[in-house]
Formats: C-alpha cells, sequence, structure tokens
C-alpha cells in the first residue's frame, strides 16, 4: 500500500436500499489492503452515518475517499439545506429526522457524534441554503 | 456457540443462510435504533432486533455481526431478504421478545 489512492462515489438522493454501499465498497477495500480490522470499522461507522444523513438531509450528494499509508481521508460534499447550529447538531440525541426516517431506526441523534468518536479528524463546514462539506480522517499508524 | 449451531435450535426459523456458518457467536446483542447499534455491537454479536428493513442488513455489514435475529414475529422485508442473499447474512426469525430471543442464545453460548 506505498500509493495513494482516491475513490469518488455519488451518494444517490432518497434512496434508502442503496444508502451504504459506498461504505460497504470501502470497507472491502480497506480489508482486501490488509488494514487492521478497528481501522476498518471506524472508517465503515464513519461514513455510513454521513451517507445515511445525505440521503435523510440533503438529496443525496458526494464522497471522496483518500487512502494512503498514514490515514483515510473522506470528504463528503452535498448541496442539501446546512446546518443551523452545529454545535447543537453535533450533541447526542439532537435530531431533526421526520418521523418515517424514524420509523427505520435512524434519527436517534447520534449520526455526528458517532463520526466524531470514530474519527480522529472532523471538520463541518456549513453554510444555510448552500450545503454541507463534511471532512474527516481516520489515522491508519 | 457457532452461528451452524444456532440456526438448528428449534426457536429460531432460518430466513437466510448466510456464507459465515462457521463464525462463532461471542455475545447476543439487543438495539433497534441503528445508529446505536453501529456504535456499540461488539465484535461477533449475535443481533437481536425488531428492523427488519435493508438497513438493518446495511448495519450488520458494517459492523461484522455475526448474525440477525428477528424476534416478535418481525419478517425480514424482501427488499432486505435480497440484500441478506447478495451479502451473504445470516438472518433468522422468531416469534419469541427481544429479552427471550437474547436469553436463549446466552444461556446456549455459557452451556
Amino acid at each position: 500500500m506505498n500509493d495513494k489512492i482516491t475513490i469518488h462515489y455519488v451518494v444517490p438522493a432518497d434512496d434508502f436500499t442503496r444508502a451504504g454501499e459506498a461504505s460497504s465498497s470501502v470497507k472491502s477495500k480497506l480489508k482486501l489492503m490488509g488494514v487492521k480490522p478497528e481501522i476498518v470499522r471506524k472508517v465503515a461507522i464513519a461514513m455510513y452515518e454521513g451517507e445515511i444523513n445525505m440521503v435523510i438531509h440533503a438529496a443525496g450528494g458526494t464522497i471522496d475517499v483518500t487512502i494512503t499509508p498514514e490515514d483515510i481521508a473522506i470528504i463528503l460534499k452535498d448541496h442539501g439545506p446546512g446546518i443551523a447550529d452545529i454545535d447543537q447538531a453535533m450533541q447526542a440525541g439532537f435530531s431533526t429526522a421526520p418521523d418515517n426516517i424514524r420509523d427505520l431506526g435512524f434519527g436517534a441523534g447520534m449520526g455526528l457524534p458517532n463520526m466524531k468518536k470514530y474519527t480522529d479528524e472532523l471538520r463541518i463546514e456549513s453554510k444555510l441554503g448552500v450545503g454541507t462539506t463534511v471532512k474527516m480522517k481516520v489515522n491508519v499508524v | 456457540m457457532k452461528v451452524s449451531e444456532l440456526v438448528k435450535m428449534q426457536e429460531f426459523k432460518v430466513r437466510n443462510e448466510g456464507t459465515n456458518m462457521n463464525r462463532e457467536i461471542t455475545v447476543p446483542y439487543c438495539c433497534d435504533l441503528l445508529s446505536i447499534a453501529m456504535a456499540k455491537m461488539p465484535a461477533g454479536a449475535a443481533w437481536v432486533t425488531i428492523m427488519g428493513n435493508v438497513n438493518t442488513l446495511a448495519v450488520a455489514a458494517l459492523t461484522d455481526a455475526v448474525c440477525i435475529i428477528l424476534a416478535e414475529g418481525i419478517h425480514l422485508d424482501e427488499h432486505a431478504l435480497e440484500k441478506a442473499k447478495e451479502q451473504g447474512i445470516t438472518v433468522l426469525e422468531t416469534q419469541l421478545p427481544i429479552f427471550e430471543a437474547a436469553l436463549q442464545i446466552y444461556q446456549k453460548i455459557h452451556e
């Protein structure tokens, strides 16, 4: 694993059946590369939460994953409504997900806290009416 | 206890036999909120839940759960069944409540 690998994913809008495909794909790739299982798990969970957030709140978006021997960087970009108060959104239990999403088992307000918990670096840039960019990094070593 | 032994237990009906029959079950784990399950599920868990949709399958796959057990007579929906087949995930169904189902597995592990 000497080279830098970049992968681009498009997350479709309103499609819960396909949400998770990008995370699964990254998970398999990392496994094949021999990345430690606990690192693979961290990346998979953080990325899946991001993917689900995009489907619930932002009508989809894009994900760019960069894998180097040192770390795995994930950039999630959407053109959704934006986050009004990032500090509030980061609080465990805070959620703006509608009831139909809660019926699916989401909307516990754990998405962003999980992303923070499972990454070594998390940066959120958001503008109301413009969209949100989430940058995450998981250290490999 | 291995998955292959779990599928033989009378209380559980096999909905999909996965590709990991030889894996060892470490512990039963109960949770219906997917984000919490994703954050807390121990490795090698037999996941007992009432959420039988396609997202349950995604969470099981991402967290390396050994199998999913749907309690309270809940059935896996068709879409989710397709996904289970595609990903080789073992799914069982039972009429038992969540606690009872988990208890059966716990007792069998500690027999």
